[in-house]
């Protein structure tokens, strides 16, 4: 005889637990944690170059990077002024898990950090639904992407607490309607702080700056 | 694709609720997805054959009860299936809309014997 047992739990619910042990983790050794997530090209390791030598002698910062292989994004971390860059090869996988940066955060002595920040895969998809354990977690967008990206990855706009839009030196030369770009995003997230930039010029990075500095003085 | 990932937690969901029920058998799953959790039911069912492979859900049914997306106008109430390009409200034309269904992602139920 066949019986239904109900059951009524959320498929990633193991990751979720094990995020949430990332989170105490970092919680009780004092660490600030960002992650930071966008598709491939649109300026990840160029913030984090951009951002590491702005936070020299303010705060100690470890990067976790993740990539399908290579440690060429650790290896730029390390270059631009990270204490500790760590790489992660995901093997394949599209995204980091909270399992991955637990396996990361084992290898850092965490009591010598006061920001970590998290690199993820580049992919516009699949990190939204993983989550970390991190405080906050950031999207990048860029210009030369198009407008269109809220309406075609709206997963990924909705669960994030910081929006980058980098590369706005380009805006001249690209076709990107600004105001259709923040309807859709203002529809997905209300309200998101949004840090329009160029990490090649440094255009927009003081803001973004005070924002880190405010997050990390927040837990403290 | 992260299906894999995904059909090792529905795996791993099934097999600790039929043990809790003492089930000798799991016959199927019934999972509860929404439109915009990104998940393709095939790669699933695909992953679910080379997974569940010698366990007690071996040969269980994966049944996928889709909810479609939908927002709602804040301003008209109006409830609607966004399109791909436009998340105004095709009432009222209101930019202020909410997402209120489609994020479903949950094992709703085991069959067991």
């Amino acid at each position: 005889m066949t019986i239904r047992v109900p059951i009524v739990e959320n498929i990633l619910n193991a990751n979720d637990r094990l995020a949430e042990e990332n989170r105490a983790r970092l919680d009780s050794a004092g660490v600030f944690s960002i992650n930071i997530m966008a598709s491939p090209g649109a300026g990840k390791t160029s913030l984090i170059e951009q951002t590491l030598p702005r936070l020299k002698d303010k705060l100690r910062v470890a990067v976790v990077d993740g990539d399908i292989a290579t440690s060429i994004d650790a290896d730029r971390a390390a270059q631009a002024g990270a204490q500790a860059a760590i790489q992660v090869n995901t093997g394949g996988d599209c995204h980091l898990d909270a399992v991955m940066l637990r396996g990361a955060l084992e290898q850092l002595d965490l009591t010598q950090f006061d920001l970590l920040i998290v690199e993820n895969v580049g992919n516009l998809v699949c990190p939204a639904s993983f989550k970390l354990g991190t405080h906050k977690s950031v999207l990048i967008a860029s210009i030369p992407e198009g407008d269109d990206k809220p309406y075609k990855y709206p997963g990924m706009y909705r669960g994030v607490d910081a929006l980058v839009i980098n590369k706005v030196d380009l805006l001249p030369y690209v076709p990107f309607r600004m105001d259709y770009f923040e309807r859709g995003v203002e529809v997905l997230n209300p309200g998101v702080v949004t840090f329009p930039l160029s990490a090649k010029t440094g255009e927009g990075m003081d803001a973004w700056m005070d924002w880190i500095m405010d997050q990390v003085k927040g837990t403290r | 694709m992260h299906e894999l990932a995904v059909t090792q937690s529905i795996l791993d969901i099934s097999l600790r609720h039929a043990s809790e029920a003492g089930a000798k058998r799991v016959t199927g799953i019934n999972l509860v997805i929404g439109e915009f959790a990104s998940i393709v039911d095939d790669s699933v069912q695909f992953y679910w054959e080379v997974l569940a492979e010698g366990t007690i859900a071996q040969n269980a049914q994966l049944h996928f009860e889709r909810i479609a997306g939908e927002m709602t106008c804040t301003h008209c109430k109006n409830s609607f299936h966004p399109k791909e390009v436009d998340f105004a409200c095709p009432i009222c034309g209101s930019q202020f809309v909410q997402i209120t269904k489609g994020d479903e992602f949950r094992v709703d139920s085991i069959d067991v014997e």
